[in-house]
C-alpha cells in the first residue's frame, strides 16, 4: 500500500494547473451586463462599419427571443447573463504597429504560456524547426500577430477578426454567418451580438500556406467572458494547417466562453483544424469555478473534393459543449473529427461532431476517444446523416471510452440517419476500465503508477495524437499527462 | 539471494500464505510445484508487490534488502522480474516502446543514465534472433493480438532485455507447444548465472526437463510442505499432490 500513499501525496504537492496565474494590468471594460447598449460600446470600441453593427443588432433581438438549450448532458447552475463583463481589453490600444508597444506584463504573459510572439524568438529555435505565426488575443482584443508581411508575399491574409472587419470587408461579408447562421443556437446567436475578437484567415487560389498558423487564446480580467469569433476561408486548391490554444487564470467564478469558428473550403481545398483546449477545470474536489466551454464550430465544405479534417484535444473546461461539424456540401468532398476529451475531478464535457452528407460520393471518418477520471462525466454525441442526393456516401466512426477509477461515467449517444439507400456507414464503440492487472502489470516492469496510467492512456489516444502536428503532439501528451495527474490510487 | 521467512498474506479477507519460507541462494534455480490453489500466483504477487495482497506476517529480503516495504516499481528496479501466467495487452503502445520505456525507468531509478536508442536497438535486435522473435512483431502494440505462445516468448524476450537479478516465471510452459517450450528455455538458460536467482512455478514436470532446478518446492495449503532435488518433480509427476494435500 506503500505506493498509494506516495502517489497521493506526490500529486498532492504537484501544481495541478499550471496556467492559473493573473496578470495584473490596466483593462478597459464594457459595464457589466447585457443590453443594445453594450453591443453599440463593443462595435464603436472597434470602430466598425456601420454593417456591422446592424448584424449585431440583428443577433441580438433575436438572441432575446431564444432559450437556453438544455438537451446536453452537463448540468450546472443558471446563468446570469446580466452579471458578467462582455468587452475587455488592455489599456493601450490593440493593432499596435511594433511588438514594442505591447505591454510588457502582456508579452511575459505569453512568455510564462510558451508562446513565441517575437519572430526572431521561433527563428532562433532548433534548426529545422517548424515555424509557425501566431494571433495573441487576449480577453476580448487581438494583442498581436506575428509574420503576417511574410504571409502577406504569398497573399495569405491572417490577421484579428476586428482588423478583417475594417481592412477586407469585402470577404468579411461574403463568408461571415453563412456557415453558422446568426441564429444557428442560443450561444452562436450571443457570440454574433457580443464577439469581441479572434482570427481571420484567407488562403487564396492554389496557395500552400507556407507554416503553420495558430490562435492563442487566454482570458484574463475577472467576471468577464469570451467571445471570439474565427473565419477561415481556403480559396480552390488552398491549403492551411491551424491550431488554437486555450488557457485563463484559477478563478473561484464561472466564466462564459461562447466561440464560433467557421471554416470554408471551395474546390480542392483543405482545412486541417486543431485545438489544444486546456481552459481552468475549476476546483476537482468542489467543483467551484472552471470555464463554461460552450463552443459553435462548423466547417463547410463547399467545394467538390474539398477536406476539412478537425482535430481536439479537450482537457480543459469544467462544462464542455462542443460539436466540431463538417458540412459536406460538394460531391466528394470529406470531413474528419479527431477528438480526444479528458475528464478529471468534477468536469463534464459533451462533447463529439455532426457529419452532414449533402453532396455525392462524400466520405467522413470520426474516431473519439473519452477519458473519464474522479467524478467527471464524458459524453460522445454525434450525428451522421446522408441526405436523399448523398448516393455513395461513406462514414467510419469508432468511438471508444476509457474509465479510470470507480466514480466516473462514460455516455455514447450516436445519431445516424441515411436517407438514400446507397450510403454506407460503419459504428464501432468500446468502453473499458483502466484495469488494475494492467496497472500492475505496467508498474512490475519498472513504472511508478503515474508513469503507468500515462503509458497506458497514451496508448489508447494514439491514434487521434499522431493527427496533430508534431510539435503540438509532445505538448498534448504532456497535457494528457497533466490532466491525469492523481486520477488513480 | 532471496530469503523469504514465515511469510503469511491475504486476500480480501482470505488467508492464503500461512507462514511460507523459502531460500534462493543466488546461482540456483528452484522449482515451486504444487495443486490448484495452493497459494503459486499469490507468492509471485505478494513478492512483487501487486496491491490487494496484503502482508499479515513474515519478511522477504533481497540481498538482505526488505522486498516487502518497496512498491511493486522500486522492486521491479532492484532487478526482480515476474514473468506473468497471463500477460497483459498494452494497446496503442508498440513493445519496442514499451520495453524502452521500461528500462529507462528502472535506470532511472538506480541512478544510471537512459540507454540512447542505437544501443538498445541493437541489443533488441539480438534477443530477438535468439529468441526467434520476429523484428516487427516487436514493433506491433505489445501482446495485442498475439496467440497465448508468442505472448509467453514475449515475456521471455522483456526478460532477456531487462536483464534482471531474480526472475519469477509463473506457469511459463502453459500455453507453449514443445518447439517454442524449447525456445523458451534456452532463452531463460542463458540468463542462468552465479549471480541472479530464479524461482520456476509451475504445474507440470515437464517444463523442468529443459529448465533443471537445483531444488524443488511443494506448495500446499499456503506452506511448502517437501522440499528435494530434482527427482521430487518426477515423483510428483507419478503420484500427484494428493499426498501433500493431506499433509498440508
Amino acid at each position: 500500500m506503500a505506493a498509494v500513499t506516495q502517489t497521493v501525496e506526490h500529486v498532492a504537492s504537484l501544481e495541478k494547473y499550471k496556467h492559473g496565474f493573473v496578470t495584473d494590468i490596466e483593462q478597459d471594460f464594457a459595464p457589466k451586463g447585457l443590453s443594445a447598449d453594450i453591443v453599440r460600446f463593443i462595435s464603436a470600441k472597434k470602430n466598425e462599419p456601420e454593417w456591422m453593427l446592424e448584424w449585431r443588432l440583428g443577433a441580438f433581438e433575436r438572441w432575446l427571443a431564444m432559450e437556453e438549450p438544455d438537451w446536453a448532458k452537463v448540468s450546472f447552475p443558471r446563468i446570469d447573463y446580466q452579471d458578467s463583463y462582455y468587452y475587455a481589453a488592455p489599456s493601450k490600444k490593440a493593432g499596435l504597429a511594433s511588438l514594442d508597444e505591447v505591454d510588457p506584463d502582456i508579452l511575459e504573459t505569453y512568455k510564462k504560456l510558451g508562446i513565441p510572439l517575437r519572430e526572431q524568438e521561433v527563428l532562433a529555435g532548433v534548426m529545422g524547426a517548424p515555424r509557425y505565426a501566431v494571433d495573441a488575443v487576449f480577453d476580448s482584443v487581438s494583442v498581436v500577430t506575428t509574420f503576417k508581411k511574410e504571409l502577406a508575399e504569398v497573399g495569405v491574409i491572417f490577421c484579428s477578426m476586428s482588423e478583417a472587419i475594417r481592412e477586407h470587408p469585402e470577404l468579411v461579408k461574403q463568408y461571415l454567418g453563412t456557415v453558422v447562421p446568426v441564429s444557428d443556437n442560443y450561444f452562436a446567436c450571443l457570440n454574433a451580438a457580443v464577439f469581441s475578437d479572434g482570427s481571420f484567415v484567407y488562403v487564396p487560389p492554389g496557395v500552400r500556406c507556407p507554416m503553420e498558423l495558430s490562435t492563442y487564446f487566454r482570458i484574463n480580467a475577472e467576471n468577464s467572458g469570451q467571445f471570439e469569433r474565427t473565419l477561415i476561408i481556403a480559396d480552390k486548391g488552398a491549403y492551411v494547417s491551424y491550431l488554437e490554444g486555450c488557457t485563463a487564470p484559477m478563478r473561484d467564478e464561472n466564466q462564459l466562453h461562447a466561440a464560433v469558428v467557421e471554416l470554408v473550403t471551395l474546390d480542392d481545398a483543405e482545412i486541417k483544424y486543431s485545438t489544444v483546449q486546456n481552459w481552468y477545470p475549476g476546483d476537482p474536489e468542489t467543483g467551484k469555478g472552471g470555464i463554461y466551454n460552450f463552443v459553435t464550430k462548423r466547417a463547410d465544405c463547399r467545394g467538390d473534393r474539398s477536406k476539412v479534417s478537425w482535430t481536439q484535444v479537450e482537457t480543459g473546461s469544467s462544462i464542455t459543449w462542443k460539436y466540431p461539424s463538417c458540412v459536406l456540401r460538394g460531391d466528394g468532398s470529406s470531413g474528419e473529427f479527431y477528438s480526444i476529451a479528458i475528464t478529471n475531478g468534477r468536469q463534464q464535457a459533451d462533447t463529439g461532431t455532426k457529419m452532414i452528407h449533402l453532396g455525392k460520393d462524400t466520405r467522413s471518418r470520426i474516431i473519439s476517444k473519452g477519458i473519464s477520471a474522479g467524478k467527471s462525466s464524458n459524453t460522445y454525441r454525434g450525428l451522421v446523416s446522408a441526405h436523399p442526393k448523398a448516393t455513395g456516401a461513406r462514414n467510419f466512426t469508432q468511438c471508444d471510452s476509457l474509465l479510470i477509477g470507480k466514480h466516473s461515467a462514460a455516455h455514447t449517444v450516436p445519431y445516424i440517419e441515411a436517407r438514400n439507400g446507397h450510403a454506407k456507414f460503419e459504428h464501432e464503440a468500446t468502453t473499458t476500465r483502466l484495469s488494475e492487472d494492467q496497472l500492475f502489470y505496467v508498474m512490475q516492469r519498472g513504472l511508478s503508477q503515474e508513469e503507468a496510467v500515462q503509458l497506458l492512456v497514451n496508448g489508447f489516444v494514439k491514434d487521434v495524437l499522431q493527427e496533430l502536428p508534431m510539435e503540438f503532439a509532445v505538448e498534448a501528451q504532456k497535457l494528457v499527462a497533466i490532466s491525469l495527474e492523481g486520477s488513480v490510487g | 539471494m532471496l530469503t523469504v521467512k514465515d511469510l503469511q498474506a491475504t486476500v480480501g479477507d482470505k488467508a492464503i500464505l500461512k507462514g511460507l519460507s523459502l531460500d534462493v541462494p543466488a546461482g540456483q534455480v528452484h522449482a515451486i510445484m504444487g495443486p490448484n490453489g495452493a497459494g503459486k500466483s499469490t507468492l509471485s504477487y505478494v513478492l512483487t508487490g501487486r496491491e490487494g495482497y496484503a502482508v499479515t506476517g513474515g519478511s522477504a529480503t533481497l540481498e538482505g534488502e526488505n522486498l516487502l516495504a518497496l512498491a511493486a516499481d522500486e522492486r521491479a528496479a532492484r532487478g526482480v522480474f515476474l514473468s506473468f501466467q497471463y500477460p497483459l495487452e498494452i494497446p496503442g503502445v508498440p513493445a519496442l516502446t514499451f520495453i524502452r520505456t521500461a528500462m529507462n525507468a528502472q535506470r532511472k531509478a538506480r541512478g544510471e543514465a537512459e540507454i540512447t536508442a542505437p544501443e538498445f536497438l541493437k541489443l533488441a535486435r539480438q534477443k530477438a534472433s535468439e529468441l526467434k522473435i520476429d523484428f516487427d512483431m516487436l514493433k506491433r502494440a505489445l501482446n495485442v493480438g498475439f496467440s497465448g505462445g508468442e505472448k509467453k516468448r514475449m515475456e521471455i524476450f522483456q526478460m532477456a532485455m531487462l536483464s534482471p537479478r531474480f526472475m519469477i516465471l509463473d506457469e511459463t510452459d502453459s500455453g507453449l507447444d514443445i518447439d517454442a517450450l524449447r525456445i523458451v528455455a534456452d532463452g531463460v538458460n542463458a540468463l542462468r548465472s552465479p549471480d541472479r536467482g530464479m524461482l520456476v512455478i509451475t504445474h507440470y514436470q515437464r517444463l523442468l526437463d529443459y529448465i533443471k532446478p537445483d531444488r524443488v518446492h511443494v506448495l500446499a495449503g499456503g506452506r511448502i510442505v517437501a522440499s528435494g532435488g530434482p527427482e521430487l518433480a518426477l515423483e510428483l509427476e507419478r503420484e500427484g499432490y494428493e499426498r501433500y494435500e493431506k499433509a498440508a
